[in-house]
């Protein structure tokens, strides 16, 4: 065991989960006290003494699966051509919907298995074998299963919210179906090919990872998933920046020792630290195209945080700019941005960006809001479509606020290529930052709001 | 019997929790398990209400030792978590001095009975074993965390003016925390981590059963089945096992057997604390809509 404990130890390393030595010894010893013929409890084992982020696990379980998963090597590898694929396929589509009904996770697992071994070998080559969801999927019918099962469960005088709760029992358990058949095909391509080539095609970033540009509609979702925690987490890191650099107080343990020369007296009283105020924070966005992802994402950490700030206000633009404030002011800020699209006025001539006639808007109507308490942070990649910049507008702006940054969602490498005007726009502000992911974004607004 | 070999094994720690009204899956069990075994502290992690304060009383109670509970919330200090001095009774001692030099009421002023115990140090100096619970971690700032985390590593405090108080036994640790902050990665070496989530639907049945035991087996799987379907919506804030507790309960106080579109249409309240997730579960369940 210890010498594919090891390899699974670095592919997990490899993978981003910061593994310490002294948290693999404590695996060793947690692996002496269960039994070590149990998976899950063997699962257990390493997740409690390696894994210490819940966002890790998803790729904890994928390397588990294919590095430590059972039946690794020859057990399972039976030579298992079917005869008949097409009947084999009915067979088990039949016990697939007798199994949706009665919900038994371990069933459903060992029916993922056998499916793979009878319809998921695309070819054999002597360099190993590939295996297909896809094609068990098809072989299987799947887009016909649910609503046979349904008919099948359909029991006359059914309440129809019994119906519904029903309906989405058995589509999250079809979903679970499919990530287990998934799961199966790559860990029997990892049996002949290795798992570290599995593992090298198979490993996804965690959400907070995940290139803003590049994300498919998918991996969106999946960011949309993480947004409501990271807020929460980032408003208490940021309240507690706030509190540790505003706190006062009376310091008793050094006024007690300061009244021994008083007589007792708490005479000279000693005080902790006091310091600043909060900013004021006007944001702009640029919400067209691919770019708006970012924004969306921004304003939604940003407005979780308004707490933190004297005042927010937003505004978005693609060639023209809307002052969107208003939106966040009755509604949850994940509900506000939705709704931003459209609702905010912010394309007046082709949709395509206008920094420069933004900008320029936004200083013209709310210039004289600006003052020595604001902040000012512009989202968006500069890229201008060769239109004016007139930076001259934001030259304005940064003498009139305390701040000015400038996050900027492209590689820093693609700046200036093309239409962008990154640099003319960048020597106005203190800072224009690349941000690809909400990681970045987290970490920007930590430090510097 | 070896202080901290307290179980056989999971199978054992599921049973005696059980016996407590504590309902543990497997999951939990194992890491209860080797949390005993390993004498580590043990970080519980997950949603408010899942049961990660409770997990702590229960092992407690099934040990039959003392619970020392620190609730850490904003601005929680050392004074609060380790130990102060009780400033009253040193002034009064030094404004009650004769003609003793400042020297020797110095070193009275900062010795045992002016020392006032915080959790931590209680538990560290306890003679008999306890379980230390430092409820909602994720509350304290980095500083008193770091503090925390030399005590968990050591199991030692040292009081500047007393010198170092090193723990007879090391306490059975559990750590809580809602994840409203990322913990230190060192505090987090230092523990075994357990994630904890809402529990599956048979287990949240049978955590029905076993605190709302007059409820029918039938009216409590529909009331998790329900509640399971309303956390899969994007909420404010969603519903734990304490409002699925609550929900049945006001369920019964009722007299309602069975769920239908008017009856959830009427309750949900309970499950549900903000309008606009009332909204939203409505609309998921349909609720609004014409029976059909
Ligand atoms: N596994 C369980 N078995 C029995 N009751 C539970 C369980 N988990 C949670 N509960 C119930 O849910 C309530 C909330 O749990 P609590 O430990 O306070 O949540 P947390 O500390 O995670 O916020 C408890 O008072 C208890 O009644
Ligand atoms: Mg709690």
């Amino acid at each position: 065991m210890l010498p594919r404990l090891l390899e699974f130890e670095r592919a997990m390393r490899s993978a981003g989960i910061p593994v310490s030595v002294s948290e693999s010894i404590d695996a060793l010893k947690a692996l002496e006290h269960i039994p070590l013929e149990s998976k899950d409890s063997v699962r257990s084992a390493l997740a409690t003494t390696m894994v210490k982020s819940q966002s890790h696990r998803p790729t904890f379980d994928l390397l588990f699966d294919l590095y430590l998963g059972a039946g690794r090597g020859s057990v399972t590898s039976i030579t298992d051509e079917v005869e008949d694929p097409e009947a084999a396929g009915q067979d088990l589509m039949d016990e697939l919907v007798d199994t949706l009904a009665t919900g038994d996770d371990a069933a459903l697992a060992a029916l993922a298995r056998r499916a793979v071994s009878a319809l998921g070998r695309v070819r054999s080559s002597p360099t190993g074998d590939w295996f297909s969801q896809y094609q068990v999927l098809q072989g299987m019918e799947l887009n016909i299963a649910l609503g046979r099962a349904l008919r099948r469960t359909g029991v006359e005088g059914d309440a129809p919210l019994e119906d519904r709760l029903r309906r989405e029992e058995f589509e999250a358990r079809l979903e679970r179906f499919r990530e287990m058949v998934l799961m199966e095909t790559r860990r029997r391509v990892a049996e002949t090919r290795g798992a570290e080539a599995v593992a090298r095609y198979a490993v996804r970033p965690r959400p907070e990872d995940l290139d803003f540009l590049s994300a498919t509609s998918n991996e969106i979702k999946e960011l949309r998933r993480a947004i409501r925690p990271l807020a929460r987490k980032l408003a208490s890191r940021v309240a507690m920046k706030r509190r540790r650099s505003n706190r006062g107080g009376l310091d008793m343990r050094r006024t007690v020792r300061r009244s021994l020369s008083t007589g007792g007296v708490p005479f000279d009283t000693a005080f902790r630290h006091r310091a600043p105020h909060r900013p004021e924070l006007f944001v702009l966005c640029d919400i067209s195209g691919s770019v708006s992802r970012f924004a969306r994402f921004a304003l939604m950490l940003v407005h979780a945080l308004s707490a933190q700030f004297t005042k927010v206000r937003s505004f978005a633009f693609i060639d023209t700019l809307d002052e969107v404030t208003r939106l966040f002011e009755h509604e949850d800020f994940v509900t506000a941005v939705d709704r931003m699209n459209s609702e905010a006025n912010v394309t007046w001539l082709d949709g395509h960006s206008d920094y420069g006639t933004s900008i320029e808007k936004f200083l013209k109507n709310h210039g004289k809001d600006l003052g020595p308490r604001s902040t000012v942070l512009i989202l968006g990649d500069a890229r201008n479509n060769y239109r004016a910049t007139k930076d001259h507008a934001l030259q304005e702006i940064a003498r009139r606020a305390r701040h000015v940054y400038w996050l900027n969602p492209e590689p820093v490498a693609d700046w200036d290529t093309g239409d962008s005007a990154a640099s003319e726009y960048a020597v106005h502000v203190d800072k224009m930052v690349e941000i690809r992911n909400l990681r970045g974004l987290e970490d920007f607004i930590a430090y510097e709001l | 019997m070896k202080p901290s070999h307290r179980f056989s094994g999971a199978e054992e720690v599921t049973r005696r929790l059980a016996e407590t009204g504590y309902l543990a899956g497997i999951g939990i069990a194992t890491v209860v398990h080797i949390a005993d075994r390993l004498q580590k502290p043990l970080l519980v992690e997950g949603p408010a209400g899942v049961g990660k304060t409770e997990l702590a009383k229960a092992i407690a109670s099934t040990l039959g030792i003392e619970l020392i509970r620190l609730q850490c919330y904003e601005g929680v200090d050392e004074t609060k978590t380790l130990y102060e001095w009780n400033y009253k009774k040193q002034l009064l001692r030094i404004q009650a001095q004769g003609d003793e030099s400042w020297d020797a009421i110095e070193e009275d002023i900062f010795s045992e009975p002016f020392l006032l115990e915080r959790p931590v140090l209680k538990a560290l100096r306890s003679t008999e074993p306890v379980v230390l619970l430092i409820d909602e971690v994720d509350k304290l700032d980095i500083e008193a965390e770091a503090l925390l985390l030399e005590v968990l590593s050591d199991w030692q405090v040292s009081i500047p003016e007393m010198g170092t108080v090193v723990a007879k036994q090391p306490p059975f640790v559990v750590l809580t925390s809602n994840n409203d902050r990322e913990l230190s990665e060192a505090l987090k070496r230092r523990c075994l981590y357990l994630y904890m989530d809402y529990p599956d639907a048979e287990r949240e049945k049978a955590i029905v059963l076993k605190r709302v035991p007059e409820i029918t087996e039938t009216l409590a799987e529909q009331v998790v089945r329900l509640v399971r379907s309303i956390r899969e919506l994007d909420l404010k804030k969603s519903p734990s096992i304490s409002e699925t507790l609550d929900w049945s309960r006001t369920l019964l106080a009722l007299n309602i057997d069975t769920l239908d579109d008017d009856t959830v249409r009427q309750t949900l309240p309970v499950l549900l604390k903000f309008q606009t997730d009332l909204e939203r579960a409505a609309g998921h369940l349909r609720l609004n809509a014409k029976d059909n």
